[in-house]
């Protein structure tokens, strides 16, 4: 979205951070909010499906050095995120327990040359879903926790602790209990790994148990986002006035829901490396809007 | 009381001897086809089957590794496959068309493979 782009573009010419901005985002905003109180206003990054460990010269002959990129091109953006979550296969799977920690170590090194500290995780099932998340939870912790930014509630939901892509009756509870805590009309981020509802049940892009979750959000209509991973691409899908928004991947795209018999990974495009790869800015306020930008990865 | 207790007594007889008939899989029924798919790391066997639109359809299950999935959702069949014995899934095909099943329980490096159809012909 142009949007995004343009706000820190006004920003930047403004020459501080946190003056009032008045833009036409999906009508919901605009001059009528320009006494919003600036420290309402902030700026996230969405980093997904990195698959540290993955190696397939056709699909990506710079799997060594894509992770890297991508975090020095978070760096390199012209105003820093207030912080930045990463939503899931942070590593490739491996059948090996040992390979697979190091994996993890080896991504948590890497990713630790992000200028912004405040950095938040949760594993995709490549990460956990042949250990039910143990060797994940020894090196970053809690697979589901909720945290509060500037007036708006995060919650991280994991669905992939566990091989069936159920979030599980237990985390269900706690789930309910987190929502229990919030004020209905406040507004609410959810981040996943795996969609929460049926995107394309026949790739297991969906979630076993996500109407339950969904369900739970009901009385939250039109204040819940949810941002998830796990399809490699960017898609938009609204559903009783949930807004659920994937994001591209940093290791290698996939084709489009049930566009092609099997979901293989698409093959790397010479002439454009690193096509379909890339990360997303996202600019927060209390006005329950908002605005991403796609940051593509580029070969240079 | 007693003329109330005896039907219900029967009733409840009944009740057990439709259920314990319908939830056995030795009383399967003649016009039944069987088959049998093996799953294990990272394939289906076989990975294409075919049924008749109709005719009565039950799918043995056996995992030879670890836990898979067996799921076909346009058919809204699944059922986990745990190793060590034969899960059995009952369903009467209702429609032609060739549909997609997958393994849906993610199993490691080769999973997202782990794919078959089912054909359903007239
Ligand atoms: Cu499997």
């Amino acid at each position: 979205m142009k949007t995004g782009i343009e706000r820190r573009e006004f920003l930047k010419l403004a020459g501080i951070g946190s003056v009032v901005f008045a833009s036409g985002l999906m009508g919901m905003n605009g001059l009528g909010h320009a006494a919003t109180p600036a420290q309402d206003d902030f700026f996230f990054v969405q980093m997904s499906d990195t698959h540290w460990g993955f190696n397939n010269p056709a699909v990506n002959p710079e799997a060594g050095t894509t992770l890297q990129k991508a975090v020095a091109a978070v760096n390199a953006l012209a105003r820093q995120p207030d912080f930045i979550i990463f939503t899931g296969d942070l590593t490739h799977t491996t059948d090996d327990e040992q390979v697979r920690r190091k994996r993890l170590g080896e991504f948590r090194e890497i990713v630790g040359a992000l200028k912004v500290k405040n950095v938040r995780f949760m594993p995709g099932e490549h990460d956990a879903g042949l250990d039910n998340g143990k060797a994940y939870q020894e090196l970053f912790g809690e697979t589901h926790y909720a945290f509060e930014h500037k007036g708006v509630h995060f919650i991280v939901l994991d669905n992939v602790s566990n091989p069936g892509s159920t979030i599980g009756d237990a985390q269900l509870q706690w789930f309910a209990a987190e929502l229990g805590k919030i004020d209905k009309k406040a507004p609410l981020v959810i981040f996943t790994h795996r969609p929460l509802f049926d995107l394309a049940p026949d790739w297991d892009w969906h979630t076993r148990d996500g109407a339950k979750a969904l369900e739970m959000l009901k009385p939250f209509t039109n204040n819940v986002t949810v941002f998830y991973g796990h399809i490699h691409q960017v898609n938009h899908h609204e559903a009783d006035g949930i807004k659920h928004n994937s994001a591209m991947g940093l290791m290698y795209p996939l084709p489009a829901p049930g566009s092609v018999p099997i979901k293989a990974p698409l093959p790397w495009t010479p002439s454009q490396p690193f096509k379909g790869l890339g990360f997303r800015g996202v600019d927060a306020g209390k006005d329950r809007a908002y605005a991403l930008t796609e940051y593509p990865l580029k070969g240079e | 009381m007693r003329g109330i207790t005896i039907p219900l007594l029967v009733a409840l007889l009944f009740a057990v001897c439709t259920v314990a008939m319908t939830a056995s899989p030795a009383l399967a029924q003649q016009d039944e086809q069987v088959v049998t798919v093996t799953a294990k790391q990272y394939e289906f066997s076989p990975q294409t089957i075919t049924v008749k639109k109709g005719t009565p359809v039950v799918l043995e299950l056996t995992s030879l590794d670890r836990l898979h999935g067996f799921s076909c959702p346009a058919l809204k069949l699944r059922s986990d496959i745990p190793p060590g014995k034969t899960t059995t899934v009952r369903f009467v095909p209702d429609k032609v068309g060739t549909f997609p099943f997958h393994c849906d329980n993610f199993c490691g490096s080769g999973h997202e493979h782990m794919i078959g159809t089912i054909t359903v012909t007239e």
